[in-house]
């Protein structure tokens, strides 16, 4: 049984990287990297992944936390003590320098400590760089394994993308590192070589047995070539696991929405392993508590497109599109539309029904941190969403304004608006949100559909009659189900945005 | 004949200093250039300014100015060296215009060896060629004096005009003359509305190698002058100095008339946005 | 008719420039003091350069030793710039270049003034060399920052994710991969300070002579004595020439066959 402690070679201890102009790349990183291991960071541009890359590197400094190579902080040393090589985005060849000289830039610079011992068996030791016949072989060895036999004394700019590529490769695994590090390595070639490349290192890795990490914003290389994904976003981490579990356990809907393509619905548990949502009720495998608002991710290979009537949910197809191997069209069921892939097409305009199989139902946890609705502004300045009318404060849609005696806006430009029936996005805090037994205080009326008890407050659930519109909310007074309550919202709380510019 | 044997070999590291301050950062390379910047360029534009505003006793004064302003061979010799300088400047535009503008439409191999026989010239000491202007001159028994002043300038100043408009102008994009023809324009709306304003850097960086330049080269002016000749205002700030024998003279005087210099360039390289342009004539590397 | 006119143009611009320099060619071989009056032909001037020895080999050591001062300086202050994103770089930048705009007759004024105010003598050949690296080194920073701006950012890094020290990577990457940048400015830094005159004059010891200063008093003092070594500055200015015209035949040559090399 190996020891889980000593496996790990790399360990990030609360790692925070907040830039000069204040900008926070990395926020509270924990993780740890284990030996031998193909690790890939994931993510879109921004998200921290090469900031996180850099650090380890040494070219960058944590503001705060701790990095453990081998259980020991190494994050005050500098690249060049670190037994840790990297293979550049755009390679950083040196141009004046052929492909030998390359390679056998980090070896020229290696010391050993050798202990000698002479005959009378008195040891003393020296510091030595390698012999030029080490060099050359250990160049060598790299050259063949890049194939790239017979390509030393070529300059580096007259290889192709594809052959830089591998010298860069062959420069990094030449000084043995502990861990090596590629930062987008196949970005710049074309398609086909980075289909190859990606066996290929993949082939490296398994060789060679040493630890890679690996930064790309592709999900499709991060899936095929990883052992270990960590999913970044706005620089937190947002999942860590196998490509398997990445991909089909989803841990919230922008893990799943970046990998790959998926449906992604929300829905209300309503039952033991039974989660509603496109206006039916579907079988699952996961369970959640009864009337929890959820998540749920739908990969567009996992959906049955049937005939009419013979399916569960019914619908129309409003697109189709010929990929290649299958077509993906999109149906529409009420307002959401379903993408769906499949080898059979159905032509735009027909009315077919899908079928989605338990297992491939994945349902997530909702994170509420806030209420989102629809709403529209009235010619009285209220603001309707939630199936009730609310107070709102609407010269925050455009910063500076302010309301003339006739109710029109008037912005800091001086340009006058007529707000009625202007559509917005609606933001509520759960905190914000007060209920009362008063049907006439409040903004909107419904029951209470859900009690949970949050440790210090209750979290609830009032669902209106009309369309079943929730509200959910913190607090700390006791409630009954089905308690009869309308909903208050104090103006200042209600946050409002445009949905689009309103033309003038 | 020892016989050693190895029996350990580990890599080795040299331990990081502690101490922060001994390790060297990049940045830190130019502080020995701006140290000698601060003390032989910045000091001594201070002292300009002080030694203009001080007599001889080291106290503040403005009588530095009013004997300079009050100077009626001095003000004239400021004024026509302006004169000279944008006279200077213009003859040379207008004869390095064309050149540039046929060079840069010249292909391959010619433009390259017209361009080298532009540039060769540059390379000779430009006294040696004030020298050779001047035995031409006497060759085709030119008097000297304000004629043989301007042919010597413009000769020893030609090529700092030809390099930036060549050079300028052999980057322009040649598809937006095309586009201009296609959409209609003659042959001259061309060139004034697409060519030359697109060449303005050029002209301006041109010009900057010319009309500072001349103000203070008195060389040529001491050459090609003779006795009837104009001076420029460079030599008053070297007399001033320097007196006829190469001794201190008026330093109060010099510094003045220094400013005022200063105040001259400063002026003109606010209104040509000149300190932008990195274009220089001068560092057109071949 | 067009392409001849504009032909014709470039000609007698040409013609413009280098028929003095000719003139002065042709006649140097005279064995007179006039031009004008070619009288036989000799090489009587070019025996007669030993008498200006001293004035060319000061200007060429004057040249090369201030040149690569300024070439050391410019090439770190170019990197110090560079690597300094902050209000020092740019300040640093901004103050190298008014040297540059700056007339020479105020630079050099502006140092005598520095020296007297320290109490040196306003004439010497410290001041001299001063001078000549004031006048150089901003044109070093010019040629060295567009091969910094061109270079890869990230090979230093590369450089020192693969053991290098700080000053390795600057020795074995940065300053390899800027040397053609380093080179132009040394070059110009030589060219500039081969054609000055004022600061040398300005500054130097009276009995230290430059080609420029030289000439200066032979050809601006009119005086018979003054005007005896012209005949000696005309072989000169032939050797001058021809050096110039080899150089950048060579050079050109070079070029030429650098590109041909380069594989597509």
């Amino acid at each position: 049984m190996v020891d889980k402690t000593q496996d790990k070679i790399i360990e990030l201890v609360n790692i925070n990287r907040t830039f000069e102009d204040g900008v926070v790349a990395v926020d509270n990183f924990n993780f740890y990297v284990r030996r031998g291991e193909f690790v890939t960071f994931l993510g879109p541009s921004g998200c921290g992944k090469t900031t996180t890359l850099r650090m380890i590197a040494g070219f960058d400094k944590p503001t705060s936390g701790q990095i453990l190579l081998n259980g020991k902080d190494i994050s005050n040393l500098p690249p060049n003590q670190r037994p840790i090589n990297t293979v550049f985005q755009r390679y950083a060849l040196f141009p004046h320098l052929n492909v030998y000289e390359n390679i056998a830039f980090g070896l020229k610079l290696k010391k050993y400590k050798v202990t000698y011992q002479d005959e009378k068996g008195k040891q003393f030791t020296k510091i030595e760089k390698l012999s030029k016949k080490e060099i050359s072989a250990k160049v060598e060895k790299v050259l063949k394994m890049v194939d790239l036999e017979g390509f030393e004394k070529r300059g580096v700019a007259t290889l192709s993308g594809g052959q830089q590529q591998r010298v860069a490769i062959a420069r990094a695994l030449v000084n043995e590192p502990e861990i090596l590090l590629l930062d987008e390595p196949l970005g710049a070639l074309d398609l086909k070589m980075r289909k190859d490349m990606q066996l290929e290192l993949k082939e490296m890795h398994k060789k060679l047995g040493i630890t890679f990490i690996y930064v790309t914003h592709d999900q499709e290389e991060a899936l095929t070539m990883s052992d270990t994904i960590l999913v970044m976003k706005d620089g937190i981490i947002q999942q860590i696991g196998t490509p398997t579990d990445i991909y089909n356990e989803p841990k919230n809907s922008f893990v799943a929405n970046f990998i790959g393509e998926s449906n992604i619905f929300s829905g209300t548990m309503v039952g033991e392993k039974k989660a509603r949502f496109i206006g039916s009720t579907f079988d699952c495998v996961d369970d959640f508590p009864k009337n929890e608002k959820v998540d749920i991710v739908v990969r567009p290979e996992d959906v049955v497109l049937l005939d009419e009537d013979k399916g569960q949910v019914k619908g129309k197809i409003i697109s189709s599109i010929f990929k290649g191997v299958h077509y993906e069209m999109v149906m529409k069921v009420g307002k959401t539309e379903v993408v769906i892939q499949s080898t059979v097409e159905r032509k735009v305009g027909e009315s077919v029904s899908i079928n989605i199989a338990p297992d491939n139902i994945h349902v997530m946890a909702k994170e509420f941190s806030s209420n989102k609705y629809d709403g529209y502004i009235t010619k009285k300045n209220t603001v309707c969403f939630g199936d009730g009318e609310f107070e709102c404060d609407v010269t925050k849609l455009y910063p500076g304004s302010i309301l003339d005696e006739e109710g029109y806006l008037i912005t800091a430009e001086g340009e006058k608006i007529d707000l009625t029936d202007v559509d917005v996005d609606v933001e509520v805090g759960l905190k914000d949100i007060e209920i009362s037994d008063d049907a006439d205080l409040g903004g909107a009326i419904g029951n209470i559909v859900s009690i949970i008890y949050k440790g210090d407050h209750y979290q609830l659930i009032v669902r209106t009659d009309e369309n079943e519109e929730d509200f959910v909310l913190d607090t700390e007074d006791t409630w009954n189900e089905n308690d009869r309550v309308s909903v208050i919202i104090p103006k200042e709380k209600i946050k409002i945005s445009l949905k689009q510019e309103i033309k003038r | 004949m020892r016989n050693e044997k190895v029996i350990d070999r580990s890599a080795y590291k040299k331990p990081v200093k502690a101490n922060r301050l001994f390790t060297f950062s990049r940045k830190q390379l130019c502080i020995p250039y701006g140290l000698f910047l601060v003390m032989f360029v910045v000091i001594p534009l201070l002292l300009i300014v002080y030694f203009a505003f001080t007599g001889e006793d080291g106290s503040f004064t403005f009588s530095n100015f009013i004997r300079f302003f009050s100077d009626t061979t001095k003000l004239s010799t400021l004024f026509i060296s302006v004169l000279v300088a944008l006279a200077v400047t213009v003859i040379c535009l207008i004869v390095a215009y064309p050149v540039a503008l046929i060079l840069s439409k010249m292909k391959g191999n010619v433009a390259m060896i017209f361009l080298l026989l532009f540039i060769t010239p540059m390379w000779i000491n430009f006294v040696l060629r004030a020298m050779a202007m001047k035995e031409l001159l006497s060759l085709l028994s030119l008097p000297l004096g304000n004629m043989a002043n301007l042919i010597g300038l413009t000769y020893d100043f030609l090529p700092f005009m030809i390099m930036p408009l060549y050079s300028t102008l052999i980057k322009m994009d040649r598809s937006l003359e095309e586009a201009a023809h296609d959409l209609g324009a003659g042959k001259v709306k061309v060139f004034t509305k697409v060519t030359l304003p697109l060449s303005v850097p050029g002209i301006i960086s041109g010009a900057m190698m010319v009309f500072l330049p001349v103000m203070s080269c008195y060389v040529v002016t001491d050459t090609f002058s003779g006795s009837t000749g104009f001076t420029v205002i460079g030599k008053l700030i070297a007399w001033s100095f320097l007196g006829e024998g190469g001794t201190l003279a008026d330093i109060h005087g010099g510094a003045t008339i220094s400013l005022v210099m200063l105040i001259i360039m400063f002026v003109t390289m606010i209104a040509t946005g000149g300190f932008k342009n990195e274009n220089n004539a001068r560092g057109t590397n071949l | 008719m067009k392409k001849f006119l504009s032909f014709l143009y470039v000609i007698i611009v040409l013609a413009f420039v280098y028929v003095p320099i000719l003139i002065l060619v042709f006649y140097s071989f005279s064995s007179g003091k006039t031009t004008g009056n070619f009288e036989v032909f000799s090489f009587k001037w070019y025996s007669k350069l030993g008498e200006i020895k001293d004035v060319v080999l000061n200007t060429v050591v004057l040249a090369v030793v201030s040149s690569a001062i300024a070439t050391i300086l410019g090439t770190l202050g170019a990197i110090g710039i560079f690597y300094s994103k902050g209000k020092f770089g740019k300040t640093v930048n901004g103050i190298s270049q008014i040297p540059v705009v700056n007339s020479e007759v105020v630079t050099a004024c502006a140092l005598v003034m520095l020296f007297m105010a320290l109490g040196f003598a306003h004439r010497s050949m410290f001041g001299v060399y001063v001078g000549h690296v004031i006048l150089t080194t901003p044109f070093v920073v010019l040629s060295v920052m567009p091969k910094l701006k061109q270079m890869d950012g990230s090979l230093y890094e590369a450089a020192l994710d693969l053991g290098a020290t700080p000053t390795q990577a600057l020795f074995k990457v940065i300053l390899p991969e800027i040397l053609p940048g380093i080179l132009s400015g040394f070059m110009l830094a030589i060219t500039l300070s081969l054609d000055d005159y004022i600061i040398t004059a300005t500054l130097s010891p009276l009995s230290f002579d430059t080609i420029s200063t030289a000439v200066y008093k032979s050809i601006a003092l009119t005086t018979e004595k003054a005007s005896e070594k012209i005949p000696i500055y005309r072989a000169l200015t032939t050797i001058i020439f021809l050096l110039t015209v080899l150089v950048v035949i060579l050079n050109a040559s070079v070029k030429k066959r650098n590109r041909k090399g380069e594989v597509k």
